[in-house]
């Protein structure tokens, strides 16, 4: 116990890192994002550039409003895994009405109504008849991507693909430098991060995270709340997955399926818990960049796929426990 | 068993720990000598909790020296010191919930044939082991730990607001189980905000004050004052005495009531309640735990609908459907749990302003300016200390309740339904809000407040319904709401009928217990109850939940 006296000046400043992990994830966020940075740097010299930051924001765009969808469901304690089946499905959609007479918009407008749908029925079972949102999402995965397929076989049709104007929104950037896909993706951001810290519906989705019962006591209807969230994340994936299928030039009703585990870690690192009720999304997004570079850099060293897997899931476990440790009572 | 005992069991010097800004302990020290039970006190906040988290390795200090039996140690985790025979109840309940009752004790290597003989010695015989403890109420949770930590034979055991959540003839068992252990080697450290729990059990306490010791006294008969004056420092001079009560203004003969209920039942544990609680008035609820309060709270505040009969706000009736509805009506409810009532993660200020942001209509943009400025009086207004607020687990339980009333407070509050507020919360605090409940009614809110303390009734309540088995069997005006009278009518006892035995430990404070033996014939207003005629048995909640 003597010995405890001598080391408080590091305990203080364990406890400093602790609570600037808890309460400002971001800033030790960016620091791990900038080592990573000066690691490719080193590995590959020259290769970090003006245009290679592009190339970055433009592959981390879909991950980051995907990471967006999962972190307003986190905070409730809830998760969309249908992201993936309805990303993929605006996508597809989109370019199989591509000679539709109302053209591309006509396309994009049914896709994201159609995906907003998905997220009210997810919405409706969530809140309303109580089913846990990883059944309830899984379960809607799997009904998006049977729709999805009943329609590719109705709708074949010849010269459908990725119309151009959103392969340019997806691959596209002013001077070649700045991602046309931000004019999408910045005033989406705006919007989450102001609807999570300054509307009263952001609150809610805190209070329902945190406690239910105080939130119900309080006078709040979760299921109102609950809908409208899977609406909102049904909506946000079906915009991601525009942005996607411009940014890979296909159109396929699987495409997005692998962006949904890296959409989950990316809020977990960016330190949204998945109990609900703790986070936000300025975390999600530096998450969703420092995934995108650590791709880049497992690409540059030419590791095999399962490798990259292995470095990735050790990756969320570790961020994950050290999120507990921090935000642990005590 | 040393051939030369020491002089303290367990001493605890200049013991520091700080979170963060907040300064839990900066120099308690604390001695326990074997055989005897001393009592650990002071204000909400004042570190007690930390202080037995830290001589049980819970929480590790910041500086300080802990030595058992003369032997200087470093306890590092509650499974170390339970080995070194130091044990500790917590504050809150140490099961887990999704476990049976036998898995909890595998975990803690819990000998089962003790725990069952220490279970029953608390009243609690027919437990079973196999139901799981999420299914358990709070009162058996905190049994159940009890005999856990009595069964690992403890040299010193800890024990954390023990009685805050029992009901008296719960209480009763576990004085008299931890006073049997007076005089052996082993000594108990007991944590109650209940002096009169402190008289009865305990030989020395220890004060605590904003983190330190402030005083070692002796319990005796006067000692309730130094004790006292010693827990509120020099703040004691600023603390009214008990909370002005004007006489009650005559009401008018057509007055409308704030809230009836007209022959209530929930079809179950409530029947036929009938009252009319008005604006300007504090209504007691009285009643032994377990009698239907909880069930007419949860219908009042709208989180569940009465089986028949209605209730009328303002001279309309209404139908509650949901909680939101009650707010609409202006009912607002301040439940007995603080974990129910409170986002222990988010801050003081969204805790406050959850009510605000409830309904559709808010959903938009917040004003933040208006916001803060409503935020900022109701904690002022409530003299919470929010220094810790970014997080309201951090508060101490008195500071916790105090943001569950500031809720309903910040905007005006016209019904208030206030389920047990001053449960294990300090003196000052515990005033603080008597005097508030008073200033509501002067400004024309209605207050219907259920307490288990029965001398807040004559304090705060102008005057008291009396429940019992599901019924209300008696109405008390104010002043005449003496403990000894509330007690006769919560046991439904005629005004010559004995008093069972734990009532007289509570009508008369200066009187030793009557043992478990002596405990009155015909003490049991239901009849032959099963076992012994023994006070407090029947109407307990353990036993009447058995037609589920
Ligand atoms: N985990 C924690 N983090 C921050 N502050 C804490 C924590 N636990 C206790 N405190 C603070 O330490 C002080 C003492 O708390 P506690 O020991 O619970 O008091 P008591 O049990 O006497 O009411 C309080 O001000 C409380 O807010
Ligand atoms: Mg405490």
């Amino acid at each position: 116990m003597t010995a405890a006296t001598s080391r408080r000046p590091r305990r203080q400043t364990a406890a400093g890192v602790r609570g600037l992990f808890r309460d400002q994830p971001v800033i030790p966020l960016l620091g791990l994002l900038a080592i990573l940075v000066v690691v490719i740097e080193v590995v590959d010299p020259g290769i970090v550039s003006i245009d290679w930051a592009g190339v970055i924001i433009k592959g981390s765009v879909p991950l980051a409003i995907l990471a967006g969808c999962q972190t307003i469901a986190m905070l409730t304690g809830g998760i969309d895994l249908s992201v993936g089946a309805v990303a993929s499905m605006t996508g597809f959609v989109t370019a199989t009405m591509i000679h539709s007479p109302g053209g591309e918009v006509q396309g994009i407008v049914i896709a994201l109504v159609a995906a907003s749908l998905a997220g009210f029925v997810s919405g409706v079972g969530v809140g309303v008849f109580r089913v846990h949102p990883l059944i309830m999402t899984l379960g809607m995965n799997f009904v998006v991507l049977g729709l999805a397929n009943v329609w590719q076989l109705q709708n074949v049709q010849t010269g459908a693909g990725v119309p151009a104007n959103l392969r340019t929104l997806g691959s596209g950037a002013f001077v070649e430098v700045l991602p046309y896909s931000l004019v999408v993706f910045v005033p989406v951001m705006a919007l989450i991060l102001v609807g999570l810290k300054r509307t009263g519906y952001g609150r809610l989705l805190y209070a329902i995270g945190d406690n239910p019962v105080a939130a119900r006591l309080s006078g709040a209807r979760s299921w109102q709340v609950l809908i409208v969230l899977y609406v909102i994340s049904g909506l946000l994936a079906g915009i991601a997955g525009l942005i996607l299928s411009g940014y890979a030039n296909t159109a396929s009703v699987s495409l997005a399926d692998s962006s949904v585990l890296p959409s989950i870690a990316a809020a977990v690192i960016g330190g949204t818990s998945i109990m609900g009720g703790r986070g936000g999304y300025a975390g999600s997004i530096v998450g969703a960049v420092i995934l995108t570079v650590l791709a880049a850099l497992l690409t540059i060293l030419g590791l095999p796929e399962p490798t990259r897997q292995i470095v990735f899931g050790s990756i969320i476990v570790v961020m994950a426990a050290a999120y507990t440790r921090v935000t642990a009572e005590s | 068993m040393t051939p030369n005992p020491p002089d303290q069991l367990l001493l605890a010097t200049g013991i520091s720990k700080t979170y963060g800004a907040v300064v839990a302990l900066r120099n308690a020290s604390l001695g326990v000598r074997p055989g005897e039970v001393h009592a650990l006190l002071g204000a909400n906040g004042a570190g007690k909790s930390t202080l037995v988290k830290i001589l049980t390795g819970a929480v590790h200090p910041d500086g300080g020296t802990i030595a058992v039996r003369g032997r200087e140690r470093t306890v590092h985790s509650p499974a170390e010191a339970r080995r070194g025979g130091l044990v500790s109840v917590y504050q809150e309940p140490s099961l887990i919930p999704d476990l049976d009752i036998r898995a909890n004790l595998r975990i803690t290597n819990t000998p089962v044939e003790s725990f069952r003989h220490w279970v029953s010695e608390l009243g609690l015989p027919d437990l079973d082991l196999t139901s799981l403890a999420r299914r358990l109420p709070l009162a058996s949770l905190r049994v159940i730990d009890l005999a856990r930590a009595l069964a690992n034979e403890p040299d010193v055991l800890m024990l954390d607001e023990m009685t805050a959540a029992l009901p008296a003839n719960l209480t009763e068992r576990v004085l008299e189980v931890v006073g049997r252990r007076k005089g052996g080697d082993s000594s108990v450290i007991f944590i109650s905000h209940r002096m009169i729990e402190i008289a009865e059990l305990c030989d020395r306490a220890t004060v605590l004050r904003e983190g330190e010791t402030v005083g070692v006294v002796d319990v005796t008969a006067g000692s309730d004052k130094r004790i006292v004056d010693l827990m509120l420092g020099p703040m004691a001079a600023e603390i009214p005495a008990a909370a002005e009560r004007p006489a009650a203004a005559p009401r008018p003969a057509d007055a409308q009531p704030r809230l009836s209920a007209r022959g209530v039942s929930d079809g179950r544990r409530l029947h036929e309640v009938s009252f009319d609680l008005h604006p300007g008035e504090v209504l007691g609820v009285v009643a032994l735990e377990g009698q239907g309060q909880d069930e007419l709270f949860d219908i009042l505040a709208g989180s569940s609908r009465p089986a028949t009969g209605s209730l009328v706000v303002d001279g309309t009736p209404v139908a509650f459907r949901h909680p939101a509805d009650a707010i609409q009506a202006g009912v607002v409810y301040v439940p007995a749990d603080r974990a129910e009532a409170l986002m222990m993660q988010r801050s003081v200020r969204e805790n406050i302003a959850l009510p605000f942001v409830a309904g559709v209509r808010h959903w938009a943009m917040l004003n933040m300016g208006a916001e803060r400025k409503t935020v900022d009086e109701a904690v002022a207004t409530l003299q919470i200390d929010a220094r810790a607020g970014n997080e309201v687990r951090r508060l101490s339980g008195g500071n916790q309740q105090k943001v569950t009333i500031a809720r309903w407070v910040a905007t005006g509050v016209r019904t208030l339904l206030c389920f047990d507020p001053t449960r294990g919360i300090d003196i000052r605090t515990k005033q603080q809000i008597y005097v508030l409940l008073r200033e509501l009614a002067q400004g024309g809110a209605a207050v219907l407040l259920y307490t288990s303390e029965l001398k807040e009734v004559q304090l705060v309540c102008d005057r008291a319904i009396v429940i019992f088995g599901g019924r209300i069997v008696a109405q008390v005006a104010g002043a005449d709401a003496d403990e000894p009278s509330l007690l006769r009518a919560a046991y439904n006892l005629a005004p010559d009928e004995v008093i069972p035995e734990l009532a007289v430990a509570f009508a008369n404070p200066d009187g030793a217990p009557g043992s478990a033996d002596t405990a009155a014939a015909g003490a049991d207003p239901d009849g032959p109850g099963g076992g012994a005629p023994r006070a407090g048995d029947a109407p307990t909640g353990e036993q009447s939940e058995d037609p589920a």
